[in-house]
């Protein structure tokens, strides 16, 4: 594809870590799409913009063998068949169509779902919806690192159990789930196993053999690829069926009508392939780079939390908790820092994390939370400016907490009666 | 969350940081609200012999409108009497910040803490009759 450039890709680079823009360190709510990946778009917005459906002429062809390519990188990314790949339109649908799709297909066998507390809510919302359309649901506890106890899971499975639904890597702990003895102990009951792996794809290898996964979900955003494109990979042997949620076409093999975006999806494949081939390089310079960051803030601030299992968790993410700071006001102390919090006070609930609390967390340790998600761009120069922030911050503002006072004074703050509002 | 100007300033330059000795006689300490819900507040007055508010500090655990909200306050109750500390209202706060309508409780808590405070002054001079200022007598009985 000889396309005259239409952007220089080389100079978006700066575009990315700019100096006057807070340091980036929220990898995992989203990350940018990578030039490399960008480029691969471009063509099929403009010139080569047929309609994968259109069988009829070259224009149709073009762009279902960019489709088809995109399906091949995707499902070689996860061991999986092309043919097992359902493009949606991120992962939110993609977990959608796999929980209510297999739910309402195999609502005969039996009618009762497991999974975790500590899942997105994109499953734990799906589920809620199931259990309004009479499904019963198990969500399953997880213990004080985050992992979910395989004993615990092997119990709660039933007779009319038919799927289990288990986020691979947590958005916001980042702690590796056990998937591949889950798998096992799933396919052992011939129970349904939907794994989210959007966290995990770029991170971990993921091969959907390894872990006897049903169904996946899998996100374009979350691997420097385009936003508005997920897919769902459906296991063909032993087949598993899931009944449509989108109707009109019958794209996608009956599974997912609508028009391929054929650009989203060209960047989806781009990305799957690049995360893999970048995977080792990247994670092995970003844990340098998260071991740094503990280590300068656990030197330089007292009282810090580290939140979730530290041994099986990506390298990612970084999530600690401040004692007596709340986490609202820390994030906007950190304003030359995009990061994220589990503070009620960011979130439109005005409850905190509920996977900081499914953790056995104290209410004011999961107010003082701040998630640190680190990516491909990001470089030693912002992690230490990263450090250097914290500190200052945490220091201002335990100045200004009562609670801290309190502590500096050795009063239990259990021992007192709070009034609550 | 998008804030006023005036609350990222309070925040930013938050007026009147600090303790006082809670077991002054003269100084009433009001500490509201609870950890696990994501704010304490603890203000502290100084009353002059003639009841009124010669000095506030304040500390606070919580979010940027609850850190403005008691940095306000403490610049309000200054050089007030107790009574008219007392009739200082959430909604006159929420409306100096601007607060959104999700942080209207932050207000809420400011209210509680001069209310509190004001009492505990009363309450310590109460217990020690012979330390009431024939002024504060008066103020007594209103309360």
């Amino acid at each position: 594809m000889n396309q005259p450039k239409i952007i220089e890709l080389n100079s978006m680079q700066p575009l990315l870590i700019n100096p006057d823009r807070p340091i980036y360190l929220d990898y995992q709510a989203t990350t940018p799409v990578d030039p490399l990946v960008l480029e691969q778009m471009l063509p099929f917005l403009t010139h080569d913009f047929g309609n994968a459906a259109s069988r009829s002429h070259p224009y149709g062809w073009t762009a279902e063998k960019a489709v088809e390519k995109a399906r091949q990188q995707v499902a070689d990314a996860i061991h999986a068949d092309p043919r097992e790949i359902v493009w949606t339109s991120g992962a939110t649908e993609a977990t959608n169509l796999a929980l209510k799709g297999a739910a309402h297909f195999y609502s005969g066998k039996g009618r009762h779902l497991i999974t975790l507390r500590t899942e997105h809510k994109a499953t734990l919302d799906t589920c809620r919806q199931l259990e309004r359309e009479g499904f019963e649901v198990t969500y399953l506890e997880v213990q004080e690192d985050g992992l979910v106890d395989l004993q615990a899971f092997a119990a709660a499975i039933r007779p009319d159990t038919i799927m289990a639904s288990v986020l691979y890597v947590n958005n916001e702990i980042g702690v590796v789930q056990p998937i591949e003895a889950i798998g096992k102990i799933l396919r052992a009951h011939k129970v349904l196993f939907h794994v989210d792996a959007v966290q995990a794809l770029g991170k971990i290898p993921v091969d959907v053999e390894a872990v006897q996964a049903d169904m996946m979900s899998l996100s374009g955003h979350k691997i420097y690829g385009p936003k508005g494109i997920g897919a769902l990979y459906v296991r063909r042997k032993p087949r598993v069926r899931v009944e449509a949620q989108v109707h009109g076409g019958g794209h996608e093999r009956g599974m997912r009508s609508g028009t391929l975006p054929t650009h989203q999806i060209v960047g989806m494949g781009a990305a799957a392939e690049l995360a893999v081939q970048s995977m080792e390089s990247d994670a092995r310079r970003i844990r340098q780079l998260r071991d740094r960051l503990l280590k300068g803030i656990q030197e330089r601030v007292e009282e810090t939390y580290i939140n979730g299992n530290m041994e099986h968790r990506v390298p990612h993410n970084l999530n600690i908790s401040f004692a007596f700071v709340e986490g609202e006001s820390l994030i906007m102390a950190l304003k030359e820092i995009a990061v994220s919090s589990g503070s009620a006070c960011t979130s439109a609930s005005l409850e905190p994390s509920y996977v900081l609390r499914a953790l056995g967390k104290s209410d004011e340790l999961a107010h003082s939370s701040i998630r640190f998600g680190i990516g491909r761009y990001t470089t030693e120069e912002e992690i230490d400016a990263t450090i250097e922030l914290i500190a200052a911050k945490v220091d201002k503002l335990r100045e200004l907490s009562p609670l801290w006072e309190m502590h500096q004074e050795g009063i239990d703050l259990n021992s007192i009666q709070w009034a609550a509002h | 969350m998008a804030y006023s100007e005036k609350v990222i300033d309070h925040y930013e330059n938050p007026r009147n940081v600090g303790a006082m000795d809670k077991d002054d006689s003269g100084v009433g300490t009001g500490m509201v609200g609870a950890p696990a819900c994501g704010d304490v507040m603890r203000l502290q007055i100084r009353v002059n012999g003639q009841g009124i508010i010669e000095d506030a500090k304040f500390k606070t655990y919580g979010c940027g409108s609850a850190i403005a909200s008691s940095s306000l306050v403490t610049e309000w109750v200054k050089g007030k009497t107790l009574d008219e500390a007392m009739t200082i209202k959430n909604s006159q706060i929420a409306e100096e910040l601007e607060l959104p309508p999700v942080k209207i409780h932050c207000s809420v808590l400011a209210e509680d803490a001069i209310k509190a405070a004001v009492e505990d002054y009363r309450k310590k001079q109460g217990d020690a009759p012979v330390a009431v200022q024939p002024e504060m007598a008066g103020a007594q009985a209103v309360h």
